[in-house]
């Protein structure tokens, strides 16, 4: 270690005069890089799942630039709102590229962000000692989705009215007079209106962008601490070589860095796919019924969310009691944060769990699925039955896991990590 | 120092900083109200909020008008003696969740089998009490989608809450109260006011 200090000193001194010489002298660039970056060890052996990770980074810079670029012609109030959307979209030279990027950046923030926490839920990485890297990561989900609720309102389309409607009437199932008060506090009028969607406006682009970028930064500093978790759920700080370094790590920068520019190439392509041919994605990245401008005497047809909030819908939507129907949505979010808790398994990885846990994951993620469908299709009584059985597969998943995650056969877990899925 | 005087001294210490903590923290509290109170709705949106005049002498029997008040639907149904007739039905009240309007929101000369003021004039909010979908006006008995028992009511196409003809919510349905009925008066027979029903307001 004073080896590698003393040699640090001399490089910086054979650069004396140079800038980074001059900056790091008075701000600790070259330290954070290599604290951050190429002298950071992560695990050999990341597969495809560590892609989502910095994918999510990438999603989060695309959204803050063309949102950037959008406010500089979106008018939030409710009688030019709708308008400048679509002056956005035919008059400013390539705004409908920067709202497309926008529109398309929010379906793909919580495709990349729900694959970045079942890669979690499958190799334990919620697991001690990572738990505050997944209660921030938990925080930044909850952010996200406030982030994208107030968002949608902006458009005031007719979808984006009612959805709103129907989100902000949740908090009206308080009881004892609770409720009312404080839809009327959230609205700021006894209806959403251009009072709603201006204060709705403020927290999108200033309040929630702010709490995402400190989270993320907490989120990435938490994992720097402890250490990146792998595939196989090895801790490769317990095995360290003579050089003080872990012997299955490897720099971030720049093994990582040129991995993740492979998988964000791909991600680009498939991302310009959507921005230039679907847009819309037939009606479930930009929905139909917000063609239409904000009518409060109006209901669409059929309300539904975007997509990435339907599993929960489904669950509003399958108790037949408003207030037990609001608090087990809510419960069905937050519930997440109590996993590292309910987790009482000595293993992390699903490699080396077994057939009990890696059943109740595949029942999980089949649930999840399943609801984000019928939170998609109309009530009708079958379809309630199915939200019903599936909400309870969903709590099932969590309320049984600290009996079924201790009582699971395990297999021993390697000391090195390994290539391959067993 | 002696220990005795650094004890005091220590003693202080304590004090004041808990003294300043507190002060400190009721100080930022206090700060804080303006920022909560300003989200409340403002002078001008309780101004627009006021109550409307609705001319109800051209509304045909058995004929539904919407008006706007405080952004909201208000669905005024003028119903006809069959269409009362059916409000009385033990079979349709046996239905029902809340038949007698106890768990429900209404002006107190609305909590009766008609809920309203004149029998004939249902004055209702046009949301659902569930999450706030505006509930259709499905009139017409036996409708071919409600099934063969329906009388006439209020159809959400939201998540499928049920309301009879005085908007009384049906039991097995999301919604859990009657629709709302907001305070209003009739200024003269042609004439009624919708969000108020003093004389002063």
């Amino acid at each position: 270690m004073s080896a590698a200090q003393s040699s640090n000193v001399s490089a910086a001194e054979s650069r004396k005069g140079s800038l980074t010489a001059w900056i790091d002298a008075r701000f600790p660039m070259t330290r954070m890089f290599k604290e951050h970056a190429s002298e950071y060890y992560a695990p050999k052996n990341f597969n495809f799942w560590y892609y989502f990770g910095s994918l999510a980074l990438v999603v989060l810079v695309i959204q803050i630039v063309t949102g950037i670029f959008l406010t500089m012609n979106y008018k939030p109030s409710a009688e030019d709102a709708f308008a400048s959307v679509e002056y956005i979209m035919r008059d400013v030279d390539w705004g409908w590229l920067i709202r497309y990027m926008h529109s398309t950046g929010a379906s793909a923030f919580f495709i990349v962000v729900y694959l970045h926490m079942f890669r979690g839920l499958m190799y334990g990485s919620y697991k001690n000692p990572r738990e505050l890297i997944w209660i921030f990561g938990m925080l930044i989900y909850l952010c996200l989705m406030a982030e994208a609720f107030f968002g949608y309102l902006l458009p005031w389309g007719n979808m984006s009215y009612w959805g709103a409607q129907v989100i902000v009437s949740l908090f009206g199932a308080i009881p004892f007079g609770i409720g009312e008060v404080l839809v009327d506090w959230i609205r700021g009028d006894y209806y959403i209106s251009d009072i709603t969607l201006n204060r709705f406006f403020a927290l999108h682009v200033i309040a929630l962008p702010l709490a995402l970028v400190f989270l993320v930064i907490a989120h990435i500093l938490a994992l720097h601490e402890v250490g990146s978790n792998n595939p196989d759920g090895v801790e490769i700080k317990k095995l360290k070589g003579p050089d003080g370094r872990p012997v299955d790590g490897i720099p971030f920068h720049p093994y990582y860095t040129v991995k993740d520019l492979v998988g964000f190439i791909v991600f680009a392509a498939l991302f310009a796919s959507v921005v230039f041919f679907a847009p819309e994605m037939g009606g479930y990245f930009l929905e139909h019924a917000n063609f239409d401008p904000a009518d409060p005497l109006l209901t669409p047809e059929h309300i539904a969310p975007v997509w990435y909030f339907t599993p929960y819908y489904a669950i509003l939507r399958a108790v037949p009691n408003k207030l037990l129907g609001v608090v087990l949505m809510g419960a069905a979010v937050l519930i997440f944060f109590f996993l590292p808790w309910l987790d009482r398994a000595k293993v992390k990885s699903i490699r080396y769990r077994g057939w009990i846990f890696k059943t109740f994951l595949f029942a999980f993620a089949t649930s999840f699925i399943a609801l984000g469908y019928l939170g998609l299709q109309p009530a009708t009584e079958g379809y309630t039955l199915a939200a019903r059985v599936f909400t309870v597969v969903y709590f099932a998943f969590f309320l049984l896991m600290p009996w079924y995650s201790k009582i699971d056969k395990t297999k021993p877990v390697p000391d090195r990590v390994t290539y391959h899925a067993h | 120092m002696s220990a005795e005087a650094e004890e005091i001294e220590g003693g202080r210490r304590h004090f004041l900083l808990v003294a300043t903590t507190v002060t400190g923290l009721a100080g930022a509290a206090l700060t804080a109200v303006p920022f909560l109170a300003s989200w409340r709705p403002s002078a001008r949106a309780q101004a627009l909020g006021a109550p409307v005049e609705v001319p109800i002498g051209k509304v045909e029997p058995g004929s539904m008008i919407k008006v706007e008040w405080r952004g909201q639907a208000i669905f005024i149904l003028r119903r006809t003696p069959e269409m009362l007739a059916t409000l009385e039905d033990p079979a349709l009240t046996g239905q029902l969740r809340d038949p007698d309007s106890k768990q429900s929101e209404q002006p107190e000369y609305a909590q009766n089998t008609a809920r309203a003021a004149r029998p004939e004039f249902l004055v209702v909010v046009g949301v659902c009490t569930h999450l706030g979908c505006a509930p259709i006006g499905r009139f017409q008995p036996r409708d071919a989608e409600l099934g063969a028992d329906w009388r006439g009511g209020f159809y959400c196409p939201c998540h499928g809450s049920k309301f009879d003809l005085a908007g009384r919510v049906f039991k097995d349905v999301p919604a859990p109260t009657n629709l709302r009925v907001p305070p209003y008066r009739f200024l003269n027979e042609s004439t009624l006011l919708v969000g108020s029903d003093t004389e002063v307001a």
